[in-house]
């Protein structure tokens, strides 16, 4: 027996066999993916006499009847409305966003200044790209010229008034660049901020924690638009005359206390589901609380809570165009401000307006959506949970 | 009573700081080299954005005119674009010299709130559109409508005191901007809308069929729209003034943007002297400007006629008649004072 030769072994592995026929291609997804059960079949088919039913009309809309060149109101509008398009036809009017894009983009800011914010967005663009993607050496260096010495060059640049440029006034600013500056602002503020805040919160120092629990909850408990209207309203009245406070710090300010406050609740989030043996880990080895923070427990935390940090981006990216209650013009301040223009005013103008601001909205979120799933996938290397 | 303590510490703030603001503001214009207006956050034809993104309108050429009398240079203005509900405070704290953001003249305006009014540079009323389907042939017909209305002025409560009197229902749908009370008649959500009636010329151009719309016969409120400035700054007050009498006096006069420079030398007394060609004229200085104010109103911003034909009249999208706002000697009521 002990020398029987083993002829039933194989030696090679089988060649792969195509699977039959009714388990692969277009056929099988279908029955699979849309058609496997009869209350399948009913909302596949509720599902496309939906998308028949709305997506023509919107192509029809949107592109084929739209007005794409003109000069004011009369290429957007029909006969009857004083226009050249044919009675009854309803599309876009692209003309009205052509004639505008620039104070879309740059509100009122000086034309011939324009170069000033298009140069401060190609410096953004240079040194965000490296910074984004992971695998680019000299993260530190980066961060610190995009972080630190960008805004600050970015100031100086866009407000003049130094190395023999003309001085812009805030109230001149105003579109996407208003709305950029916010939100970036805001972003790079909030994070350290909140992470600060969510560590106070933790602290089993009573003072540092009462006030951290007090900043976060009472800013919390008041609605973003209040302080702003409070801001552009009240303060005036109260500060000593002749004293102003610039709009566009005000809302800087507003909006980077807020969304700190609810950064630092996402962050402790992140901190709460760290093992405690994580802590007293790092503690026997020795390190020291800031030691401990940064080498070990935020590394995790923060990790946990991409979604939730880049949710409060998104947020954050979205609140600013409240500002405009306060006199100031971001992208769809601009948008709405430019529609009492009697030149361009059409039925369909404010929709249209009101397309391409959403348009670009959801363009930058779903930019800031995307990149965090793929850092998600990228710095997914622990365990999972 | 809690409420009527802090609103009468917010008041007591309020004029507290608006006294403090107004002690000269034309030297304070002066000083800072440029004149500062409210406008509003657009309002077709009396100030809105263009396509370079300049201000243009009725109420930004006051403004420009302001700033041609004082400085010579129409371009010395800046504007401020205010809500109508942030307009008065922003007025009270001096973040802004002159109010030219169509505001109706009222007395407790006038009065309560501390400003002062004296001209009117758009004679308005209020007037209620709607659709043709309803039938509807007077005002008093719109028991039980549903009213498109735009918040914070004084079209609201106008609205409500007429309904009141009446004794007629109605539901009040309100707006915080213009632009969406009237998308939101346009597209069927109110049965009437009910604005100024320089708003409802404007809403007729946004409508998918203007044809089928009416404006109904009642004119139920009178709006006598003008600059606002602080009370107690009496120069200020007259340098404002004056700039709308004298270009009302320009229109009067046949004086244009274009044939100003001819008439300066060859007109008649009254010409020379609104334009400070007088020998020895002290009609400006005594204003606390110089002698060619007006001449500067007239060449850099035009006289009243063409800043209306070009805002809202004729040479407008607008294409508003010139009514109530045409010269008193045409049946209007735009008069001005003699400059001597």
């Amino acid at each position: 027996m002990a020398n029987a030769s083993p002829v039933f072994v194989r030696r090679e592995m089988v060649a792969a066999q195509p699977a039959p026929p009714g388990a692969t291609g277009a056929t099988y997804w279908l029955r699979t993916k849309l058609f496997a059960t009869p209350k399948d079949i009913v909302l596949t088919l509720l599902a496309i006499a939906l998308i028949v039913y709305i997506v023509p009309g919107m192509i029809e809309w949107l592109f084929i009847h739209a007005s794409w060149t003109g000069e004011n109101r009369a290429a957007c509008a029909t006969i009857a409305q004083g226009g050249v398009l044919p009675d009854g036809q309803s599309g876009a009017c692209w003309a009205f966003i052509g004639a505008k894009f620039q104070q879309f983009i740059f509100g009122r800011y000086p034309f011939d200044e324009r170069w000033r914010p298009l140069l401060v967005m190609a410096l953004f663009v240079i040194l965000l790209i490296p910074m984004l993607l992971p695998k680019v050496p000299y993260k530190g260096w980066n961060a610190l010229a995009l972080f630190i010495i960008l805004p600050i060059v970015a100031f100086f640049l866009l407000i003049g008034g130094s190395f023999g440029l003309p001085y812009v006034e805030t109230p001149l600013w105003g579109g996407l660049m208003v709305t950029l500056i916010l939100s970036f602002f805001g972003i790079t503020v909030s994070l350290p901020f909140g992470i600060v805040l969510a560590l106070g919160r933790r602290s089993e120092l009573p003072v540092i924690k009462m006030l951290c629990v007090i900043f976060i909850e009472v800013i919390r408990g008041i609605p973003l638009i209040t302080v702003l209207f409070m801001a552009s309203v009240m303060l005036p009245l109260f500060l000593p005359d002749g004293w102003t406070f610039d709009k566009l710090l005000r809302a800087l300010i507003g909006v980077s206390i807020f969304s700190s406050a609810y950064m630092a609740e996402v962050i402790r989030g992140g901190l709460q589901v760290i093992p405690k043996g994580q802590f007293e880990g790092a503690d026997s080895l020795g390190l020291s609380y800031w030691q401990k923070m940064r080498l070990i427990i935020l590394p995790q935390a923060i990790k946990l809570v991409i979604p939730g940090i880049v949710n409060t981006f998104i947020g954050l990216f979205k609140d600013t165009s409240l500002v405009s209650i306060i006199g100031m013009f971001d992208l769809l301040g601009i948008v709405t401000l430019n529609q009492s223009d009697a030149n361009w005013s059409t039925p369909v103008t404010p929709v249209t307006g009101y397309v391409f601001a959403g348009f670009i909205f959801w363009l930058f979120c779903f930019g800031m959506s995307r990149y965090s799933a793929f850092m998600e996938r990228h710095l997914d290397t622990a365990h999972q949970r | 009573m809690k409420k009527t303590l802090l609103s009468a510490a917010i008041g007591a703030a309020v004029l507290g700081f608006a006294s403090a603001a107004s002690a000269a503001t034309l030297d304070d214009v002066k000083a800072k080299g440029f004149v500062t207006c409210g406008v509003s956050a657009g309002i077709p034809g009396f100030s809105n954005p263009d396509d370079k993104g300049e201000w243009t309108g009725l109420d930004v050429d006051y403004c420009r005119g302001i700033a041609a009398a004082v400085f010579g240079d129409a371009k010395k203005a800046k504007f401020v674009p205010l809500s109508s509900k942030d307009r008065f405070p922003a007025l009270q704290s001096g973040e802004v010299d002159v109010l030219t953001r169509n505001t109706t003249w009222t007395i407790s305006r006038d009065t309560s709130l501390g400003f002062n009014f004296r001209t009117v540079n758009y004679y308005d009323g209020q007037g209620f559109i709607v659709k043709k389907s309803l039938n509807v042939k007077s005002a008093l017909e719109l028991s039980g409508a549903a009213v498109c209305v735009q918040t914070g002025t004084t079209t609201e409560l106008n609205l409500a005191d007429y309904f009141k009197s009446n004794n007629l229902q109605y539901n009040p749908v309100v707006f915080e901007k213009e632009a969406d009370a009237t998308t939101a008649y346009d597209s069927g959500r109110c049965d009437v809308y009910t604005t100024d009636q320089s708003g409802l010329y404007a809403i007729r151009l946004k409508m998918k069929t203007p044809d089928e719309n009416v404006v109904l016969p009642e004119v139920i409120s009178k709006e006598p729209l003008g600059p606002a400035v602080r009370q107690g700054d009496d120069k200020w007050f007259d340098v404002v003034s004056w700039v709308h009498y004298a270009m009302v006096n320009a229109e009067e006069y046949d004086l244009t943007s274009k044939n100003v420079d001819e008439k300066k030398a060859s007109g008649g007394p009254d010409i020379k002297r609104l334009l400070g060609a007088e020998e020895g004229s002290k009609i400006g200085t005594d204003l606390g400007v110089t002698n060619d104010w007006a001449y500067n109103i007239i060449k850099l911003v035009g006289n009243y006629g063409e800043v209306f034909d070009r805002n809202v009249g004729a040479g407008s999208p607008l294409k508003i008649e010139r009514g109530l706002n045409a010269l008193w000697n045409k049946g209007g009521l735009q008069y001005a004072p003699p400059i001597r």
